[in-house]
């Protein structure tokens, strides 16, 4: 096991350098954030020099990049071309964003499991029909226009929920939004959970707890959905990066100052230390997910043994 | 096609699992790839069939389900619609009059108007073509850099395998919508093509992941180190012997991401980089009635043009579903 990860972790490493490394030269080649910093005036050429040597932007792209890795590691995000440091605003939207995923991830095991199980063991019945037909419907209704239409309908028409989130962004008022995030993948989870149990139901050892005379819930818990779940937690590990990316989206609509915010704003000032720092700590986030799911492969599945 | 068989019955095994393309009857014995000669459980009356291939065993399944009748014939229309929009719709999708704003249905323009006055109906059939356009030149591009890379990568395997899979590693630690904001941000869109090519850009190891694994399971095949006994080259191995067997996985996980790629692009749109008027795209139209719930008082503005996207993603997912389990009955 211990052998495992540790290739594990040495394979992440070219990958991690690569991605960061890509969405650096996308930021940098493609926008002159000096430029935009001064927005339609055009720069003074002294100031804009100044500048360019205080960010080191005056260097070639690769000094940048090394520049800016090694400032990471010591922790230095850079500083926003506002004056906060980036690690600040990393420190607020993180939390936020963290648990917008957490009731997102809630949503899609407590539903998509349930619905998945009971539409699986029902294979072929009304209920199980209507279940497949509601996650096509949700799978093909883009995030954005559920997300708008139940903003209106529970936020402002019926006034279930605030509208829009507070800074704080308690649980209680991410509800919705992170019901609207896990929309997507809750049906994708169903459908998977259902596919899988319908596929085990009929399997040996299901037969023999049957025929031990094990109660049905028993059977359920124990023998069944835990072959059934590996499947989906694979899904679900890679999945966080969908639900990353589904914030963007999310937390617009909702106003929810979370990573998916920080970025748009970044994105749309050009502005480069925010957008690289953020996107840094994602891609991490998502290597490390895929990381765990693998060797969670192992807890579920004893046949699975990394030597 | 040699269809001598007597259609089942209406109401017969295939219509019960309809919906999903979930279906029960896996106990047949279907074409799996390698087992392309088999015996029907239930021969037509004193016929005896002549081998089919996985295609045309394929085809003939799919021809008796609704759930691909339905949503093939849904995407002939929506092609022939983004092609001939004049067909359908008679008026302009630019000709906008602001004192018609956020008019309600009336004859003629059945509808309604948006905030800017333009007629929802022209504007909802006009945005077909953006959609369609975007999702399959977007499919096709990824397909193209998917089956190459992971193609490539299963077949030669080795170091180039560990080169080429780090490579689809990188591009898969980056979420799409992630890396499609800040590409499209930083440059002038216009027009469909810089969106085109940043999801084929971001969204091909997908695809390639797919096609090295079915590359990997096609080459142990005895007829492939048959072919190379007798002095086939790469070329002709790659081409001839391996992608006509690797190809199906591919096109059924191309065809249901056609679907998410027209969403995508209109969720792209809803974030304001993706398509720009004066295109006229599902998306667009979106985003403007749900800028400062516009829609809230002409809920058509938003309804339409949603509708027509949903049905479209679902259109394009349904038929994925239904080619996928015609060609792989283990999946059901």
């Amino acid at each position: 096991m211990g052998h495992y990860v540790i290739r594990r972790l040495l394979q992440m490493v070219p990958v991690f350098i690569g991605t960061t490394f890509l969405i650096f030269v996308m930021v940098h080649a493609l926008g002159d954030p000096v430029a935009a910093l001064f927005g339609d005036r055009t720069p003074d050429p002294a100031t804009a020099a100044r500048l360019r040597a205080e960010f080191n932007l005056d260097k070639p792209l690769w000094q940048q990049y090394l520049l800016y890795m090694r400032n990471i590691f010591t922790g230095d995000f850079g500083t926003a071309f506002n004056g906060r440091p980036v690690i600040d605003l990393l420190a607020t939207a993180f939390p936020i964003s963290f648990r917008l995923m957490v009731v997102a991830v809630v949503f899609e095991i407590v539903i998509g499991l349930a619905l998945g199980v009971v539409s699986g063991l029902r294979r072929g019945g009304g209920v199980d029909s209507s279940v497949l037909l509601l996650t096509l419907v949700v799978i093909a209704i883009p995030t954005f226009v559920t997300g708008v239409l139940f903003q209106f309908l529970f936020g402002v028409r019926l006034g279930w929920t605030a509208p829009a989130v507070s800074p704080e962004a308690p649980y209680g008022e991410l509800l919705l939004p992170g019901l609207i995030l896990a929309l997507v993948s809750l049906a994708y989870v169903t459908r998977l959970t259902r596919t899988s149990v319908a596929e085990n139901a009929r399997a040996d050892y299901v037969r023999t707890a049957v025929a031990k005379g094990l109660r049905r819930r028993r059977i359920v818990t124990r023998h069944l959905l835990r072959n059934s779940l590996i499947p989906v937690v694979t899904y679900l590990g890679t999945d966080i990066g969908a639900l990353m990316a589904g914030a963007l989206v999310t937390e617009r609509i909702f106003n929810i100052q979370g990573v998916g915010y920080q970025l748009y704003q970044g994105v749309l000032r050009q502005n480069s230390p925010t957008v690289v720092g953020f996107v840094t700590i994602l891609v991490l986030i998502f290597l490390v997910a895929n990381l765990l799911v693998d060797l969670l492969y192992a807890v579920l599945d004893p046949r699975i043994r990394y030597a | 096609m040699p269809e001598q068989r007597p259609h089942d019955p209406p109401g017969g095994p295939d219509t019960s699992q309809a919906i999903g393309g979930a279906g029960s009857n896996v106990d047949l014995p279907h074409a799996e790839g390698e087992a392309l000669e088999y015996d029907r459980e239930e021969p037509g009356p004193g016929e005896q069939e002549a081998a089919r291939s996985l295609w045309s065993d394929a085809w003939h399944d799919l021809r008796r389900r609704p759930v691909f009748l339905v949503s093939a014939l849904l995407i002939l229309f929506l092609v022939t619609i983004s092609v001939w929009p004049g067909l359908i719709a008679t008026g302009d999708p630019l000709e906008c009059r602001i004192s018609r704003s956020l008019g309600g249905a009336r004859p003629g323009h059945w509808f309604g108007f948006d905030t800017q006055g333009c007629d929802v109906y022209t504007r909802t059939v006009y945005g077909a073509r953006a959609s369609v356009t975007v999702g399959i030149c977007a499919t096709l591009g990824v397909t193209l850099l998917g089956a190459l890379f992971g193609g490539l990568a299963g077949y030669f395997g080795g170091a180039a395998d560990a080169l080429l899979s780090r490579v689809t590693d990188v591009f898969f630690g980056i979420p799409i919508i992630l890396g499609a904001l800040v590409f499209l941000a930083m440059i002038e869109v216009k027009g469909i093509w810089p969106v085109v090519g940043v999801i084929a850009v971001l969204a091909w190891p997908q695809i390639a992941r797919i096609a090295r694994g079915a590359v990997i399971t096609a080459k142990q095949h005895d007829y492939v180190h048959a072919a190379q006994a007798l002095g086939a080259g790469h070329t002709r191995l790659m081409l001839r012997h391996i992608l006509p067997n690797a190809v199906a996985p591919v096109i059924v996980v191309a065809t249901i991401a056609l679907g998410t790629y027209i969403a995508l692009e209109a969720t792209l749109s809803f974030l304001g980089v993706g398509l720009r008027p004066p295109t006229v795209s599902w998306g667009v139209d979106i985003s403007n009635a749900s800028e400062g719930m516009q829609f809230r008082n002409a809920p058509h503005i938003l309804l339409y043009p949603a509708a027509a996207l949903s049905v479209t993603v679902l259109a394009f997912i349904m038929l994925g579903d239904a080619v996928r389990d015609a060609l792989d009955p283990k999946l059901r």
